[in-house]
């Protein structure tokens, strides 16, 4: 069994081991296959003496380049921060109206504010920021509490009915469904619904308007286009948080939802927050 | 009587499951024990349906001969697994390309992911390895399988992990480890399996009546005691409670997670290359009938693959927390390791010098030379995106995903498909498959499958790496995390229809497979006319 013979189709000498009829030959190791093996455990050795990599006792070689990822990384930062030369101290110095009227500064601010927002805010009001149910739109010209630079600045420094932030703004739609009898909020609601100019049965929206007089006019006005004082919608128009229906209506006058936006200059910091109001002031519906 | 001992363990187990079923500490825990209540129970019931009460020595079978029954039953369960595993693969992919498909909580893509990665690697890729290493240990040893019933036990312990672990990702328990999720109880469980599977494994090889041991089985048995290792290792952790689904790892911060790439790392090396490696040296050879290519190469290669790979996990954590003199080693053995996988590629393709008209007119030789392509490719492709300006483009993005697939359906599936197909007409003693054109059928929609994945996830990958990397000329973020994710849509799409063709190639051939196993032979023409005699060389 252990009779070594010549392979008839290589002409090449087995092994003489056998095993359930497989065989061997007895091919020396390819020459490329040798010498590639050895260049990498040659390029292997010396890459680890030009970079950190041998561990000792209580740390490692340091490797003769003197490389470090966290410096590395701490570098490009540096780098990065430094090719933006002054605008980042003039940005930070500066008042959001000072931002506005200097043209550089302002486009300079418009693509950083772009830049954090892509990370910070579009989860909630999406890549365009077109918003969605529940969260606004922020390039239309409607605004729940001012839509001028230093509004929207004031808004994402503190947020909305974010309780940790003590200058944060509050606003509450009321739970009707505790204080009105279901008939009168469906015509409430059918009024509202009435007011962006649908068509419903006169009588519920002549209902529905002493309903809204007695109740809702203190806050949304009392020809319903809101007030920004209160953080109160205008209901006149097209926007709807939660829906335009007058089923959705009476649904959020009856147990109300809200929204709470965080809180930003605390965790961005004031320049970032001056950034991102730069850049939501200029999607379209800056005042 | 026979299972008698089989009844009285798994009855007594069943009885232990009811009890944990009712005080268990959580309600996880709780519905898991049930799952192996009515398994468990249903394992006894089977058993005692089929229990026959005449005397021992009337129904003992032939014991001078091989032990393939197990394998047989091996051999379907990897068909089996195989079709549910490359299933829910396509499934996770169209929940990728199309979220309204995550149906809530059960069947979401965080609890179907890990089903379709352990379903793959461990219920197909575990089911094929135990069972070409039982069909392979016992022809190259000329001994029958060693420790008699163990090898059931190995074979229906092994099941019940899959299942197990299955159903426990779907209730939602996991400790969170990438391809180690289940919790400490099935870990506990299959280490036991395991142990018996290397007590059978290694019991035939020491009882061989061969001199040499067989290079397969080389490959075999590292993979079966360095899984071992790892299993245990990695899975260290202390219950929260003795009747609680919950655990907590041994290690913190750093330290476990290299723990767990290092576990990962050579998840990949010992079951993914080792073991079907272990394969491909049996069933090469056999099926182009040719010998192996070159013994020294075998050597050393197998040497050195085995004592390169284990050092290679860091390179999983590039740019993490993981100290730079770890990332370094990390990615020079990942490069050091590029030759010793490629020995595996050139003794399998090697052996068919002499017979290389075979990849023409037999099939079953051409799926298994594009398996070991497949190989060749992905373990180049692995040392370099070990690199590390590599890996900071090709690291989170789906690349990562390709390259696993180019290696998983490629290498690990294709191999797998040969080494069954070789198996399955001699373990049921056919004369032939039932149709060799269904295997081309096979080969071609496998084959399409794997380039359509790998190269649209290629585009994918490299996409979301330069888009995730895109700064304007004032140094700001170009794009929103979910623009990338958008932008990625269309090649999720095409992805799952490349999955979509592997798994018809995979029907084609459960078809194929349950249609010899069943007795039936297509009449064919014989596929690229005869094969020319075999040249003496000059």
């Amino acid at each position: 069994m252990s009779e070594k013979h010549v392979d008839e189709a290589t002409g090449v000498e087995t092994t003489g081991h056998e095993w359930d009829g497989i065989k061997e030959l007895n091919n020396p190791l390819p020459r490329w296959w040798v010498w590639t093996f050895y260049a990498t455990i040659v390029w292997a050795l010396a890459y680890t003496v030009a970079y950190p990599a041998w561990p000792l006792l209580t740390t490692a070689t340091g490797g003769l380049l003197g490389y470090s990822s966290r410096v590395e990384i701490r570098n490009e930062l540096a780098a990065a921060e430094a090719a933006k030369g002054d605008y980042v101290a003039a940005v930070q110095s500066k008042t959001v109206e000072e931002i506005l009227s200097n043209e550089t500064l302002r486009q300079f601010a418009t693509a950083a504010g772009a830049a954090a927002f892509k990370v910070n805010c579009v989860q909630c009001h999406g890549s365009g920021a077109q918003g969605s149910a529940g969260y606004p739109n922020l390039n239309d010209d409607e605004w729940l509490w001012g839509g001028d630079i230093v509004q929207i600045q004031q808004t994402i420094s503190h947020g909305i009915r974010f309780t940790a932030d003590r200058d944060t703004r509050i606003s509450e739609m009321p739970v009707f469904a505790d204080m009105l009898e279901a008939p009168q909020i469906e015509q409430a609601a059918t009024f509202v619904a009435s007011l962006g100019g649908g068509e419903a049965d006169a009588a519920v929206v002549e209902a529905g308007r002493t309903v809204f007089a007695e109740n809702c006019a203190s806050c949304h006005g009392e020809d319903g286009r809101g007030s920004r004082e209160v953080g109160a919608p205008d209901l006149t128009d097209a926007i709807w948080l939660y829906g335009s229906s007058a089923a959705d209506i009476a649904r959020q006058i009856r147990t109300p939802r809200h929204g709470v936006m965080p809180a930003w200059s605390a965790r961005l910091g004031d320049r970032t927050v001056k950034e991102l109001a730069v850049y939501i002031h200029s999607l379209g519906g800056g005042e | 009587m026979r299972h008698d001992t089989a009844i009285a363990g798994l009855g007594s187990a069943t009885f232990l499951a009811l009890l944990a079923a009712a005080f268990g500490q959580d309600e996880l825990f709780r519905s898991h024990m049930w799952v192996l209540f009515f398994v468990l129970l249903g394992a006894v019931i089977v058993l005692l349906r089929n229990t026959s009460f005449s005397p021992a020595s009337a129904q003992s079978e032939d014991r001078s001969s091989y032990m393939d029954k197990p394998i047989r039953y091996g051999s379907i369960a990897t068909m089996f697994w195989g079709v549910v595993g490359l299933l829910v693969g396509v499934v996770v992919a169209l929940q990728l390309a199309y979220p309204d498909l995550n149906v809530e909580p059960w069947f979401n893509f965080g609890r179907m992911r890990p089903l379709h990665t352990s379903a793959v690697i461990f219920a197909f890729g575990g089911n094929a390895l135990i069972a070409t290493s039982f069909y392979v240990v016992q022809r190259t040893s000329r001994a029958r399988l060693f420790g008699g019933d163990l090898v059931w036990f190995v074979f229906w312990g092994y099941q019940l992990f899959i299942v197990m672990a299955a159903t426990g990702y779907l209730l939602g328990i996991t400790q969170s480890r990438e391809y180690a999720e289940p919790e400490w109880y099935v870990d506990l469980w299959l280490t036991i399996v395991w142990v018996a599977y290397l007590i059978v494994f290694l019991g035939t090889i020491l009882k061989r009546k061969e001199p040499h041991i067989y290079v397969a089985n080389w490959f075999y048995l590292s993979f079966i005691v360095t899984i071992a290792m790892l299993h245990v290792v990695n899975n260290l952790a202390i219950p929260v409670s003795l009747l609680g689904s919950k655990s907590y790892s041994a290690f913190a911060g750093v330290q476990d997670a290299l723990t767990q790439w290092w576990y990962g790392h050579n998840a990949v090396g010992f079951f993914l290359t080792a073991g079907f490696l272990g394969m491909m040296y049996y069933f090469i050879p056999k099926q182009v009938n040719r010998p192996v290519y070159s013994y020294r190469l075998s050597i050393i290669h197998f040497w050195a693959l085995i004592f390169l790979y284990i050092w290679a996990g860091p390179h999983h954590l590039h740019y993490t927390a993981l100290p730079d003199w770890a990332q370094t080693l990390g990615m020079v053995f990942s490069i050091m390791l590029w030759m010793p996988s490629w020995g595996g590629m050139i003794n399998g393709l090697m052996t068919l010098s002499g017979a290389w008209d075979k990849i023409r007119t037999d099939p079953i030789v051409r799926m298994m030379v594009m398996a070991v392509a497949f190989y060749g490719m992905s373990t180049f492709e692995g040392p370099m995106m070990s690199i590390k300006a590599v890996n900071s483009l090709s690291h989170y993005t789906d690349w990562t995903i390709g390259h696993v697939h180019s290696g998983a359906l490629g290498w690990v599936g294709m191999i797998s498909f040969g080494a069954i197909y070789f198996m399955v007409p001699k373990l049921w003693n056919r004369e032939r498959l039932y149709s060799l054109r269904l295997v081309i059928w096979h080969f071609w929609l496998a084959t399409l499958g794997i380039v359509v994945y790998a190269a649209v996830m290629w585009v994918s990958g490299i996409m979301q790496g330069l888009m995730w990397r895109e700064y304007d000329e004032q140094g700001f973020l170009v794009y929103s995390f979910a623009e990338t994710v958008a932008a990625t849509h269309p090649y999720y799409v095409m992805r799952a229809a490349g999955g979509a063709l592997y798994l018809a190639g995979a029907l084609v051939m459960a078809f194929n497979v349950a249609m010899t196993i069943l007795g039936y032979q297509r009449e064919e023409k014989s596929i690229g006319g005869d094969a020319p005699a075999l040249q003496p060389a000059q």
